[in-house]
């Protein structure tokens, strides 16, 4: 698969898009499914930028990185979604405005 | 001796058992277990009396070494001699009359195993203060009366007033007991030791009579003695104390605990021999306090307060034996007065109990007919106090008398304070006799003494009659010079002050020859009457020089400057918190919105140290 | 070719990222999460790491995005979610958002513009990745097997239907 010649700085640029895609997601939503959604995003986009890392040096590093980003991710989307259940359950909405019972 | 360790050990055990249930102990239980182990030790100290009276050996007993520092060996062990003997026997014998009268007046009271555990656990410590073969065991026991003092005073507690009460008797011996803590300090620092025979052994080698050393030792053992003993100026607790249940008041307040002090200076005699100044100071110590007490029980109206002023007014006529070196004649009086006062405070317990618990001498009389055998024991208790002839208090004040007669120099003031004295206790055992047994009924009696209430009334009273025959085995333990032959006028007049103080207040109390109701209408009289009854304003006085300028102290410095410092820092914490909790949204997005802010911070910093 | 492939892929990654933020219907928003995630994935196989491309559209498109699909449809949020979200989607609400994230964009580029050279596009394969894994990553791995387990007993206890204690709603909550 040889070959591909691409400077790292557009890999790192379109990452750094993908992560203040994610970033201005999580601050505009209030729906919680949505800024899980937003999280997801910037976890990715953060793995694009250790796998281009990776590719720059042909390191496996980058890619091992990757798969931990991947368990990271996998758990917290898990728990996450058990907090949506239950949220919507107790609060019956997402609206993470409204679940603000921590507030000084 | 086997059963010596058994005697303070015995109270000692039913204490803790009775502490140990928490107050659930039935109540017949609680009195078998605090009457019981009394009599037990009772009999013991009756064993070891008969064998020191038979061949006058002093036994001692060490248990084990309380602890080894250095030099600094104090041991946990017990020396009986003819002194300790005496104390023991008055505190047991005593101490289980009064126990056993405590039956019936504490039956009704919810809370009468804590009573007898407090009790028993005085009685313990007592035990041990004299039987200590050490100073620091000693003060062991004297710290431990007074804390049972403390709590038995305050014993219904749920009075403001007897906590106040139990605080300053409390308070007040502390004064002394820190002289005292001082004075152990000394001689332990200057002799090496604290063990009583080779203290006085060292002392003797060591120093001259009349040394500085020895007259301060001395005076800080005699702050802790004037303390325990409430003689002036440390007495102001004393008729306080009277708080505490009448039982309590005979046993702790006047027949063992307030003399420990008279106790500790005839332990000590060698000691005190080496400081005459300081004898001579607890000789008149012992006048002033004895004539002070006396004029205010003239003029006091609760019973139990005109027999706590005369109690401090018969250890004043200890102190004044001790002062003028009649050690012997001193603890001769500790016990006829252990006996006789015993007996009063008793007598005017049973008034107190068949009278709906009332105090007041003018709202009691006529008695005489209504409680016959009260009648009869504080009748004979008062001849005793009053030393009318044969009763006991007659030998043991007339020993007084005379020693001090034929001190040199300053004998005839002493001996002529003291009949002064004699004088006014008889004249005010008398009115109480006569005011609250004569005359007029005020109150009915709803009961009558019961057999436990009799038995220990009727024991007292032979005692307080032929106390005066017995003969202490204090030869050889106790120097008591005794006195010279005096011509028979000073006996005369010894024999008829009392005599004359009754004569007095018959005609003053019962015949009505003189109107006292018009003395005390005078402005003169009234200013007297009212300087007295507030027991000579001493309370007052410290009121005025110590307590308030502390108190005011205190609320001074409650808002010292350190403190602002501590209270600006809370202040600005809590202003911080006012602020700064406006953020504490509980919106997440606001969070997140907020750590991008903090993000964008970072990296701009970071970029600009790259670039 | 593969270059114009690259950035093909990375211009239908971006768009499909924005379109997925941008929705008011949560399934829809997560279809163009998943276009976004494929789109990742070619970029992946194309800089030579194939393991990582297989990965992320077996776990990441496949099992992680699935779980939202479920909670999704238990939710059914229905038509008055979306309206509401719509309306939560409204232009002056971007403005912060929109600017913080610039700004954040602005720093990265600035950040990233002399990266070094090129890519190697050299392939990593997995079995170089695996070996690296467990040999000196091992110790890594043991701590993701234990966070994967974490997740699995909070996802377990926090989604159970019975936690939901009257002591813990609202004041005339009665759920």
């Amino acid at each position: 698969m040889g070959g591909l010649q691409i400077p790292l700085e557009h890999v790192l640029l379109i990452a750094s898009c993908l992560f203040s895609c994610g970033l201005a997601g999580l601050m505009l939503r209030r729906n919680l499914i949505f800024m899980l959604m937003s999280l997801e995003v910037m976890l990715n986009s953060a793995a694009l930028a250790f796998v281009a890392a990776g590719a720059r040096w042909g390191q496996p590093d980058g890619q091992i990185i990757f798969l931990f980003i991947l368990s990271i991710a996998a758990a917290e989307v898990a728990v996450g979604l058990g907090l949506v259940l239950q949220i919507q359950r107790r609060f019956k909405t997402l609206d993470m405005d409204q679940a603000n019972r921590l507030r000084g | 001796m086997a059963v010596l360790w058994l005697i303070p050990f015995l109270p000692f055990l039913s204490a803790t058992l009775m502490l140990l249930s928490a107050g659930r102990m039935p109540r017949y239980l609680s009195a078998w277990l605090g009457v019981g182990s009394i009599g037990l030790a009772a009999v013991c100290v009756a064993l070891v009396a008969r064998a020191y009276l038979a061949d006058h050996q002093v036994q001692e007993l060490t248990l084990w070494t309380w602890m080894s520092v250095d030099n600094f060996t104090p041991r946990i062990a017990f020396r009986v001699d003819g002194l300790t003997v005496v104390m023991m026997s008055v505190i047991t014998g005593v101490g289980f009359l009064i126990h056993l009268y405590s039956v019936e007046f504490m039956w009704e009271d919810e809370s009468i195993c804590r009573y007898f555990a407090y009790m028993n656990l005085f009685v313990a410590a007592m035990l041990l203060l004299v039987m200590a073969d050490n100073l620091l065991l000693l003060y062991l026991g004297w710290e431990g009366v007074g804390a049972c003092s403390y709590l038995l005073v305050g014993f219904w507690y749920r009075d403001p007033d007897n906590g106040r009460a139990a605080r300053k008797a409390f308070i007040v011996t502390r004064v002394g007991d820190t002289a005292m803590a001082l004075g152990l300090f000394l001689l332990f620092t200057e002799l090496g030791t604290l063990d009583i025979q080779p203290l006085m052994a060292a002392a003797n080698d060591r120093w001259q009579i009349g040394d500085t050393l020895p007259i301060l030792a001395t005076a800080l053992l005699l702050g802790g003695a004037l303390g325990k003993s409430a003689q002036l100026p440390l007495h102001t607790w004393l008729p306080d104390a009277m708080a505490g249940p009448t039982p309590v008041s005979a046993l702790i307040h006047a027949a063992t605990m307030v003399t420990a002090g008279v106790y500790l200076i005839a332990r000590l005699y060698e000691l005190f021999l080496l400081a005459p100044p300081t004898l001579a100071v607890i000789a008149w110590i012992g006048l002033l306090t004895l004539l002070l007490a006396a004029f205010t029980a003239l003029a006091q109206k609760d019973i139990k307060r005109i027999l706590a002023y005369s109690t401090i007014s018969q250890i004043g006529y200890m102190f004044l034996a001790l002062g003028v070196g009649a050690f012997a004649s001193s603890i001769f009086h500790l016990v006829t007065h252990a006996f006789f006062k015993a007996l009063l405070f008793l007598a005017a317990g049973a008034v107190i109990h068949c009278l709906h618990h009332e105090h007041n001498i003018f709202r009691m009389g006529g008695l005489r007919t209504r409680l016959p055998v009260v009648f009869l024991s504080f009748l004979i208790g008062s001849a005793a106090l009053a030393a009318l002839p044969f009763s006991s208090g007659f030998f043991s004040k007339e020993g007084i008398l005379l020693s001090a007669w034929t001190q040199p120099g300053i004998g005839p003031w002493l001996w002529a304070g003291g009949l002064l004295g004699a004088l006014l206790t008889s004249i005010y055992s008398f009115r109480l006799v006569f005011i609250v047994f004569f005359g007029e009924a005020q109150t009915e009696p709803d009961r009558q003494p019961g057999w436990q209430m009799a038995i220990p009334l009727m024991v007292l009273c032979v005692l307080s009659l032929v106390g005066g025959w017995f003969v202490l085995p204090l030869s050889g333990v106790l120097p008591d010079p005794g006195h010279d032959p005096v011509s028979h006028w000073v006996e005369y007049i010894s024999i008829g002050t009392p005599l004359l103080g009754l004569t007095v207040a018959y005609l003053l109390y019962l015949g009505r020859q003189v109107s006292i109701a018009s003395l005390m209408a005078s402005p003169a009289g009234a200013a007297v009457q009212s300087f007295w009854y507030g027991g000579a304003r001493i309370d007052k006085l410290y009121d005025l020089l110590l307590v308030r300028p502390f108190t005011g102290l205190t609320h001074w410095w409650r808002n010292e400057p350190v403190d602002l410092l501590y209270n600006a820092l809370v202040w600005m914490t809590r202003w911080g918190h006012g602020r700064l909790v406006v953020l504490q949204t509980g919106e997440l997005r606001w969070y997140a919105t907020s750590m991008v802010f903090g993000l964008l911070l970072l990296l701009a910093i970071v970029l600009r140290d790259s670039a | 070719m593969m270059e114009s492939l690259f950035y093909g892929a990375s211009a239908v990654a971006l768009l499909a990222t924005v379109a997925a933020l941008t929705r008011a219907n949560a399934a829809h928003a997560l279809i163009y999460l998943i276009v976004s995630l494929l789109a990742v994935a070619v970029l992946f196989f194309l800089m030579g790491a194939p393991f990582a491309a297989a990965l992320e559209i077996v776990v990441y498109a496949g099992a992680i995005m699935v779980l939202f699909v479920f909670v999704i449809m238990m939710l059914n949020l229905g038509e008055a979610g979306n309206s509401r979200e719509r309306e939560w989607l409204a232009p002056r609400k971007w403005i912060v958002p929109g600017i913080l994230a610039g700004i954040l964009l602005l720093e990265l580029v600035l950040a990233v513009r002399h990266a070094p050279d090129n890519t190697s596009g050299v392939e990593v394969p997995p079995k170089m990745v695996g070996l690296t894994l467990f040999g000196p990553y091992v110790l890594a791995v043991e701590i993701a097997s234990l966070l994967l387990l974490t997740g699995l007993v909070g996802a377990y206890h926090i989604g159970r239907r019975f936690i939901v204690r009257r002591d813990f709603s609202r004041p005339g909550d009665n759920s």
